[in-house]
């Protein structure tokens, strides 16, 4: 198992934290006076994944080149954690030729082979997709893995549960991650969902399931290092389920009515401040490193935002290419 | 006004909806609702907005996100007498339920041969024009439409949205109901005016297989439909300026399809240009043009045409989906082809 670094995994929530608050500011900024979804340099449908970011983080600590991971419509903490390039994302983001899909895809669709990332707007259908790829890597005689994320709603999609029962039919090295923010929009978890814990349903597919029950980072990657270990060392699929939190709306533009109470205490549920806590009273951060760390963080965002704002913008003919290889 | 004169009330496309949903529901005790996110959150484009305070979680359920499961489960309600209203958010989402809707849902009547109805409506929102990329801004009527058993009903107003889901939820087959986003008069998103509309407060219906001629004209016929018929509509305004005079059909239902209303606007102008948001190859601007081409292709003074999405995924970037969309301005254009 990946040796445990907590600046490290600090450095890199306080990044996302960082990139998602940017976005956030970003995408309303220019929706003013009348709010339209698809207005401005960001348009369209935008899940930010604030609140999120010790799962990706936790996870994707333990993955190394080679490695692939399917995510969600929620995707920005999962690919930023897992290395792919900010720039060409956020670009994608921005629909201009430079991001990573020259535009066509924008942000629940990012490609990034080089990383093996990828995602989808359709919940649960990463999963079996993640199976191929570990279906790949098994064939090719690697040690890779695969890391499929969903969220808790999706839990309860039938490509969720043939993907269980392949992976573990097939001994696939695969990662299988559920998110389980409380809310499948406007669905609380009670409302959806029959078990109490995902990681329940895994022994009826043979596989061992955890549930995280808290949202810290450092039980996380102890939990999914052990999934991951097992995956690579040949020993077949796990389930984690991870407890987190949706911080902010589903969408961009969410009103979050429906959360009632619950949403008066998200702000002291805030994962991120409580691990810098933490880390200070165990004398591993001081205030200095506090403010260098998301100075840090927050140049490399402004960089990424000027880049993709100053990238070029498709032209409407090239909407015909690329149909076909 | 005088004192007999009744003032109408505007309303939205999606309230329209909200509206027949509710009226149907106070008549009919076998009505109810199910799908994702329509109970407190009203839909997520609006289309259950107040069912959930009016009519309670026992008749407007919201469901786990298990599509085939909760239209599997409309099916199933409906053979045993119910009319089920079930909501698929997004039409994007049918690959996760496609067996229910296409080898269930549209062969029941037909396999049993007659002995089994399936009296349910299945409504999803449709459409592009705010990036929402690949997986949520497609059409799609096409697909359905080409799969026998299945009713369509495609409206472009909030008048229309009203009277055929009343009728779409009275009617003993299975009716699919396609509304698209940028039609509903959301506030959240650029709209026509014309998804505002004064519509009577009670019940009433719009047959299902009855095209509308929404403007009348001489020189060219716009066949469309959906959010279409608004930017055609818009179109023949402005060029009725010009001195060309369009006659604009909006379809209305694809299935059934009204053949006689396209055929006797396409007989009166000579010319027609038929406007579909969804993919080109193998769907509707194709099936008009083949029905007038049965017919009589003589009554075309000019070739026709045909303006659809080339066929190309949906893309996100807005000057892609905008290089794609049938917008006013290609509308125009194709229009003033037509006359030269």
């Amino acid at each position: 198992m990946q040796q445990l670094n907590r600046l490290d995994l600090y450095r890199e929530m306080v990044r996302i934290r960082q990139y998602e608050s940017r976005i956030l500011q970003e995408y309303h900024a220019d929706k003013k006076p009348a709010w339209d979804i698809g207005a401005g340099l960001i348009p369209g449908e935008m899940h930010l994944s604030a609140g999120q970011e010790p799962a990706a983080v936790g996870v994707c600590a333990h993955l190394k080149q080679g490695d692939a991971i399917t995510a969600p419509h929620r995707p920005h903490h999962f690919a930023l954690a897992h290395g792919v390039d900010m720039k060409a994302m956020t670009a994608e983001i921005y629909g201009r030729t430079t991001g990573l899909c020259q535009g066509k895809g924008g942000h629940m669709h990012l490609f990034d082979p080089e990383n093996h990332f990828s995602c989808s707007g359709i919940i649960a259908q990463g999963y079996p997709v993640a199976c191929g790829q570990a279906m790949a890597m098994k064939r090719k005689g690697t040690d890779n893995v695969a890391v499929a994320v969903a969220g808790e709603g999706a839990a309860n999609q039938g490509a969720f549960h043939e993907s269980l029962n392949l992976a573990a039919v097939w001994n696939l090295p695969v990662v299988f991650v559920i998110e389980d923010n409380d809310w499948a929009i406007s669905v609380p978890r009670s409302h959806s969902t029959a078990t109490a814990s995902n990681a329940d349903r895994a022994a009826g597919y043979g596989m061992p399931g955890v549930r995280v029950e808290e949202n810290d980072v450092e039980a996380i990657f102890e939990a999914a290092g052990a999934a991951i270990d097992r995956a690579r060392a040949g020993e077949g699929p796990s389930l984690l389920e991870i407890h987190t939190l949706r911080l902010w709306g589903h969408f961009e533009g969410d009103a979050q009515a429906y959360r009632g109470a619950e949403l008066d205490t998200v702000d002291e549920r805030d994962p991120i401040p409580r691990y810098a806590a933490k880390l200070v009273e165990l004398g591993e951060l001081t205030e200095d490193q506090t403010e260098s760390i998301a100075a840090e963080a927050a140049a490399e965002v402004d960089a990424a935002i000027a880049f993709a704002v100053d990238s070029p913008i498709p032209a409407p003919e090239d909407a015909l290419l690329h149909v076909f290889a | 006004m005088t004192a007999t004169e009744t003032p109408t009330r505007r309303i939205t496309t999606a309230k329209a909806m909200a509206e027949a949903i509710g009226l149907e529901m106070r008549r009919d005790p076998n009505v109810f609702v199910m799908g994702e996110d329509v109970g407190a959150y009203g839909g997520i484009f609006g289309s259950t907005t107040d069912l959930f305070a009016e009519f309670g979680a026992d008749r407007v359920i919201d469901t786990p996100i298990s599509e085939t499961a909760f239209i599997g489960a409309g099916i199933g309600a409906a053979v045993e007498g119910m009319r089920p209203v079930v909501e698929l958010m997004f039409i994007d989402f049918y690959g996760v339920c496609m067996d229910q809707i296409t080898n269930h849902m549209a062969k029941i009547h037909y396999e049993s041969g007659g002995a089994v109805t399936v009296p349910m409506v299945l409504m999803a929102a449709t459409g592009a024009g705010y990036s929402d990329a690949a997986q949520h801004s497609q059409c799609l009527w096409g697909t359905f439409a080409h799969l026998p058993g299945i009713k369509v009903v495609v409206p472009s107003n909030p008048y229309d949205a009203k009277g055929l889901m009343a009728a779409a939820i009275r009617d003993d087959n299975p009716v699919l109901y396609l509304f698209h986003k940028g039609a509903q008069g959301l506030v959240w998103m650029e709209k026509n005016p014309r998804s505002i509309a004064a519509v009577p407060e009670e019940a009433f219906t719009v047959p299902i297989g009855e095209a509308a001629v929404a403007r009348e004209g001489t020189d060219v016929t716009i066949v469309t439909l959906s959010l279409s018929v608004q930017h055609s509509l818009d179109v023949a305004e402005q060029l009725a300026a010009d001195g060309i005079s369009v006659e604009v059909v909006d379809l209305r239902s694809l299935v059934p399809l009204d053949r006689d209303t396209v055929l006797e606007s396409v007989a009166k102008t000579g010319r027609l240009l038929v406007v579909d948001e969804d993919y080109k190859s193998f769907g509707l601007t194709g099936e008009i043009a083949a029905i007038v081409a049965e017919t009589d292709p003589t009554m075309l003074t000019k070739p026709l045409m045909r303006l659809a999405v080339p066929d190309v995924p949906i893309p996100y970037a807005r000057t892609l989906e905008y290089g794609i969309l049938p917008t006013r301005e290609k509308i125009a254009t194709a229009v003033e082809n037509l006359m030269s």
